[in-house]
C-alpha cells in the first residue's frame, strides 16, 4: 500500500531536490519526494492530508545522547531552565535555591513511605551566584528520608544528613578533596566526583548503573524523541549486557516505540580484546530500530570537572591536568582492530590533548589498516584548534561538537576553566564547516535537554546563558545547522544512506513541524514547534504520547 | 580473624609493569589467606578453570575462599560489595588500571573510614621502559603522579634492563618517589614474598644476587617482649628509609593491649590483634644504603 503525504512544505535536506510538497512511502520506505502528479506514477495510493499545513523534515538524528534521560524523569526535576517532561508537562525551572527547596518539599509531601529516598536532578548553582547548597537546607525537607540532588553537569551531588548517615559519611576526620567539610568538621553534603557520589547515590534512589535504562525509562525516552522531532538517537555509553540488549530488542521491537536506537558499547570494565569481540557478537543482532556493533571509547574526563586532558597552557585556574580513562596502547589496540574489522568507533575527547592523542594514534593505525570511509568520530572535541581540525580532516575523522554545552557552561569556561580565548573557540563548528570536516552537534541528554532544533540554535548563535556571544567566528549558518542535525549526525553513525534526508530509498522517518525552520531563521529556530514524528511510516503525534 | 579494619593493598603502575603477574602469584601462593582480588576488567587473570567455583557477571568465587571481582568504572560500589562479603576476606588486593592514579584511589577508599584501610600502595615500574615513559608527553605526568603516591616502589624486569636503563630508572624513582621504600625485582617472586610476609618467609633470604642490580634485602625478627607505644613505634619504623615492610604484633604500653602492626613502605596500620597471636615483628630492610 502506497501512502502519499501532502505537506505545506517538505525540506528534504537532499541537495539534488531540496524542497517538495509531497512524499510517497511504501512499507516504511520513501518512494520519492516531489509533486503529486509525479509521485502518482508509483501506482494506487492513499492521500494523507493530515500534514497539509505542516512542514516535514527528515527525522532528526541525535548523535550523542543517553537513554538515561528517560530514566531520570522518574525523579524530581529541579533545573534552572524550563524543561518539558516526556508526558508533555512543562516543568518550570527553579530560578532560586528557595524554589528548588519548595519543589522538593512539594515532591516530599506526595510520598507515602516516610523513609523512601527522594532523588532529584539537574541542580545548577552557577545560576544562583554559585551559592553552595548544604545538608541543613535539605534537612529542612526531611531528616527521615535520604535526599540527593544530582547537578546538571552530572559531576556533583548534594545530599542531606540522612543520606550521609546511611553511606557512613557523617563522621569527622574525612580527608578528601571531593568532600568539603563544614565548621563542625563534618561533610557539608556536597559530593564531588564519581568516586564520592557513587557510594551515596544508591542510598538516595539513583540506580547503581547510572547509565543504564529500564523499560519505563526507554518508553519515556521515546516520548521525548517524538516531542523533539528525533527519529534516530544514540545511547552513547552502554555496557550492553545480555539482559539490557534483550530489553532494547523488546522495546524497540514494539511497533509503537517511536525511535531507532543506536547504542555504542562503552569501553570501560572490559579488556580491549573482549570489547572487540563483544561488538562483533552484537552486530548481527541489529534490527532496523536497534543498531548494534559500534564502540565508544572515553579518552579523558570533563573540562568543568577538571578531568579533561589539556595541552599547554592547561587550565585557566591552574588546576593540574586531568586523567586518561584509557591507556594509549589500549586505545591503539581498539582503533587498529576496529579499522581492520570495519567496526565504527566514537572517541570522547573533551580536552585538546585527548583529541591529539586520538589523532596521533589514528594516523599510525591508518598506516597499518588503510580505510577511506571509517567515519571514526571525535565526540565533544570541545577544545580542538585549527591545526587539529586540519589533521582531523586529513585523517577522515568526523566530529560531533557539544553546542549545547557552549550555551549552558560557556560563561564558566570563559571565567574559570580555559579562559577567554579558548572559550571563544570551543566547539568550533565554524572551523569544521570552513575546513569541510564532517560534523554533527549534540545535546548529550540528559546533561542538556534533547532537542536538535535548540542545539542548532546554540551552534548558530553561540549565546551563553548570561547572554554573552562567545565565539563570533565559530557561528554556523542555518543551512549548516539543519544539515548537522540530520545528515551530519547520520554520517557519523554510517547511517546517512538510510536516514537523514527525505529521498527515494530511505526510511520514511520525518520530523513534523508546525513552523518552517527557514522562516524561523537563526534567531527563532529554537522556537520551532514540533507536531510529532513519522517513523518508518508510522505516525506519532506529540499530543498523544 | 582479627576485628581490625579490612586491609587493602593497591597494586599500581603503568601497563606492562607486572601488576597482573604479581596478583596471579599472590593468588597462587595464597596458602590459606582468603584474598579478594579486584581488577579493572576480567581477561588478564589466567585463573585455572578448576579453581573457579562460581562465576557471576562481576564476581568469580575461587577455591580456598578467594574471590575475584571486576570493578569497571565503579570502583566504590565494588569496594562496598567486598566490604560486605560473608565470610569477610582476609585481605583485598586492588589491581589499578594502568592509567589510574593510586593516590586518588587511596583517597577514595579513605571514605570507607574504619571499615577498609589502605595498607600500602605498591607501585610497579618497568625498569626497561620507565625512562621512555617519562619522555612520552602523553604519559609522563601520569607515571610521575603514580610514582609520587607509592609507599613501596618496585623496579621490575631488572634482569632485562641495561645498566644504563637501570641507572635512569633508579634516578627517576629517586626523583619522583622520594618517600617510597624501593626494591628491585626480576620477576614477581620477591614482591610477592614481601607482601605476604608470613612466618615461613623469614627463613628466606631476599634479593640474592642473581644480577648485580639487586638492592640487597635482609629480614629481621624482633621479639617485642616489652610493651611500646604502638603508634610512635610504627611511626619511627615508617620514617626509617631502610624499612620496606613489617608485620607482627606488639603490646601497647598505655593500655596493655596486643596490637597488630602492618607496614608497607611509608604507610602503616595499627589495630587490635586477634586473640591467639603472640608478640613478635618481622621487618624487611634494605641493607647497605
Amino acid at each position: 500500500m502506497i501512502t502519499i503525504f501532502s505537506a505545506r512544505k517538505i525540506l528534504t535536506m537532499n541537495p539534488q531536490n531540496p524542497e517538495a510538497t509531497h512524499v510517497a512511502i511504501r512499507d516504511g520506505v520513501i518512494l520519492g519526494a516531489g509533486n503529486l502528479s509525479d509521485l502518482g506514477g508509483w501506482g494506487d495510493y492513499e492521500l494523507n492530508i493530515d500534514f497539509a499545513d505542516k512542514v516535514l523534515m527528515p527525522g532528526f538524528v541525535e548523535g550523542h545522547c543517553h537513554l538515561q534521560e528517560g530514566a531520570l524523569w522518574s525523579h524530581t526535576y529541579v533545573g534552572f531552565f524550563d524543561r518539558m517532561s516526556p508526558e508533555g508537562e512543562m516543568n518550570v525551572g527553579c530560578p532560586s535555591l528557595d524554589e528548588v527547596l519548595a519543589k522538593l518539599a512539594a515532591a516530599e509531601a506526595k510520598m507515602d513511605d516516610p523513609t523512601a529516598p527522594l532523588p532529584a536532578w539537574s541542580l545548577d548553582p552557577i545560576y544562583f551566584d554559585n551559592q553552595r547548597v548544604n545538608r541543613a537546607q535539605l534537612d529542612s525537607i526531611s531528616t527521615e528520608r535520604p535526599i540527593g540532588i544530582m547537578h546538571a553537569s552530572g559531576h556533583i551531588m548534594n545530599v542531606n544528613t540522612k543520606a550521609l548517615e546511611l553511606a557512613g559519611l557523617l563522621r569527622p576526620g574525612i580527608n578528601h578533596e571531593g568532600v568539603p567539610l563544614g565548621a563542625d568538621g563534618l561533610p557539608t553534603g556536597e559530593l564531588k566526583g564519581p568516586d564520592v557520589m557513587s557510594p551515596v547515590s544508591i542510598h538516595v534512589g539513583f540506580d547503581r548503573d547510572m547509565l543504564a535504562c529500564d523499560e519505563g525509562g526507554m518508553w519515556r525516552f521515546g516520548k521525548l524523541c517524538v516531542r523533539a522531532g528525533v527519529t534516530t538517537a544514540t545511547d552513547l555509553a552502554a555496557r550492553l549486557p545480555e539482559d539490557a540488549v534483550n530489553l532494547m530488542h523488546k522495546v524497540t521491537g514494539n511497533k509503537t516505540f517511536p525511535a531507532r536506537i543506536v547504542p555504542l558499547r562503552f569501553h570501560h570494565g572490559v579488556s580491549p580484546e573482549d570489547l572487540i569481540k563483544h561488538v562483533e557478537d552484537l552486530a548481527p543482532k541489529s534490527t532496523d530500530k536497534l543498531r548494534l556493533g559500534r564502540i565508544k571509547i572515553v579518552v579523558d574526563g570533563s573540562i568543568q570537572g577538571f578531568s579533561a586532558r589539556l595541552r599547554a597552557p592547561g587550565y585557566y585556574n591552574g588546576a593540574p591536568n586531568g586523567l586518561w580513562y584509557i591507556a594509549p596502547e589500549q586505545l591503539a589496540y581498539v582503533l587498529e582492530n576496529a579499522l581492520a574489522k570495519g567496526i565504527l568507533v566514537h572517541c570522547h575527547t573533551n580536552g585538546d590533548e585527548a583529541t591529539q592523542l586520538v589523532i596521533d594514534t589514528m594516523r599510525r593505525a591508518l598506516r597499518e589498516h588503510p580505510a577511506t570511509d571509517h567515519r571514526f568520530t571525535l565526540q565533544h572535541c570541545q577544545l580542538a584548534d585549527t591545526a587539529q581540525f586540519k589533521q582531523i580532516k586529513e585523517l577522515g575523522l568526523c566530529v560531533n561538537l557539544f553546542a549545547n554545552h557552549h550555551h549552558y557552561w560557556g560563561d564558566q569556561h570563559y571565567e574559570l576553566t580555559v579562559g577567554p580565548e579558548r572559550a571563544e573557540r570551543m566547539n568550533a563548528a565554524g572551523t569544521a564547516a570552513r575546513l569541510d570536516v564532517p560534523f554533527a552537534i549534540h545535546s548529550d541528554a540528559p546533561i542538556t535537554p534533547l532537542g536538535p532544533l535548540f542545539t542548532g540554535w546554540c551552534a548558530m548563535n553561540r549565546k551563553t546563558a548570561s547572554g554573552r556571544i562567545l565565539g563570533e567566528r565559530e557561528k554556523i549558518t542555518l543551512d549548516q545547522a539543519l544539515h548537522a542535525i540530520t545528515l551530519g549526525a547520520a554520517y557519523t553513525l554510517h547511517l546517512d544512506g538510510e536516514v537523514g534526508s527525505i529521498e527515494a530509498g530511505k526510511r520514511a522517518d520525518f520530523a513534523v513541524l508546525e513552523d518552517d525552520p527557514l522562516d524561523m531563521g537563526v534567531d527563532g529556530l529554537k522556537d520551532t514547534r514540533v507536531w510529532g514524528t513519522v517513523l518508518g511510516g508510522e505516525i506519532f503525534a506529540a499530543a498523544d504520547v | 580473624m582479627s576485628d581490625g579494619p579490612l586491609l587493602l593493598t593497591i597494586i599500581a603502575g603503568y601497563l606492562g609493569a607486572g601488576k597482573t603477574t604479581l596478583v596471579n602469584q599472590l593468588l597462587r601462593h595464597a596458602n590459606g589467606t582468603r584474598y579478594a582480588v579486584m581488577v579493572n576488567e576480567f581477561g588478564s587473570l589466567p585463573i585455572d578453570e578448576d579453581l573457579i567455583e562460581a562465576e557471576g557477571d562481576d564476581l568469580i568465587t575461587l577455591a580456598g575462599g578467594c574471590v575475584c571481582c571486576s570493578y569497571g568504572d565503579d570502583l566504590m560500589m565494588a569496594m562496598a560489595q567486598m566490604r560486605d562479603l560473608e565470610p569477610r576476606p582476609d585481605h583485598i588486593l586492588l589491581e589499578a588500571s594502568g592509567v589510574a592514579l593510586p593516590g586518588n584511589i587511596a583517597a577514595a577508599i579513605s571514605l570507607f573510614g574504619n571499615d577498609i584501610e589502605v595498607l600500602g600502595i605498591v607501585l610497579l615500574a618497568d625498569a626497561e621502559v620507565l625512562s621512555d615513559q617519562l619522555a612520552n608527553p602523553y604519559l609522563s605526568d601520569t607515571v610521575t603522579r603514580q610514582l609520587a603516591a607509592a609507599d613501596l616502589a618496585v623496579l621490575t624486569k631488572v634482569d632485562l634492563a641495561t645498566p644504563d636503563q637501570m641507572q635512569r630508572a633508579r634516578q627517576i624513582v629517586a626523583d619522583h618517589a622520594p618517600n617510597a621504600a624501593v626494591i628491585e625485582s626480576e620477576g614477581a617472586d620477591l614482591t610477592q614474598s614481601i607482601l605476604l610476609l608470613s612466618r615461613q618467609d623469614t627463613q628466606q633470604t631476599f634479593g640474592t644476587d642473581h644480577t648485580p642490580h639487586h638492592i640487597h634485602l635482609v629480614t629481621e625478627t624482633l621479639p617485642m617482649a616489652d610493651a611500646v607505644d604502638a603508634e610512635s613505634f610504627a611511626d619511627q619504623l615508617a620514617l626509617n628509609p631502610e624499612v620496606v615492610r613489617a608485620k607482627g604484633h606488639l603490646t601497647n604500653s598505655s593500655d596493655g593491649r596486643l596490637m597488630t602492626l602492618q607496614l608497607v613502605g611509608r604507610r602503616y596500620s595499627v589495630y587490635p590483634a586477634a586473640a591467639y597471636v603472640k608478640q613478635g615483628l618481622v621487618i624487611i630492610k634494605t641493607n647497605g644504603h
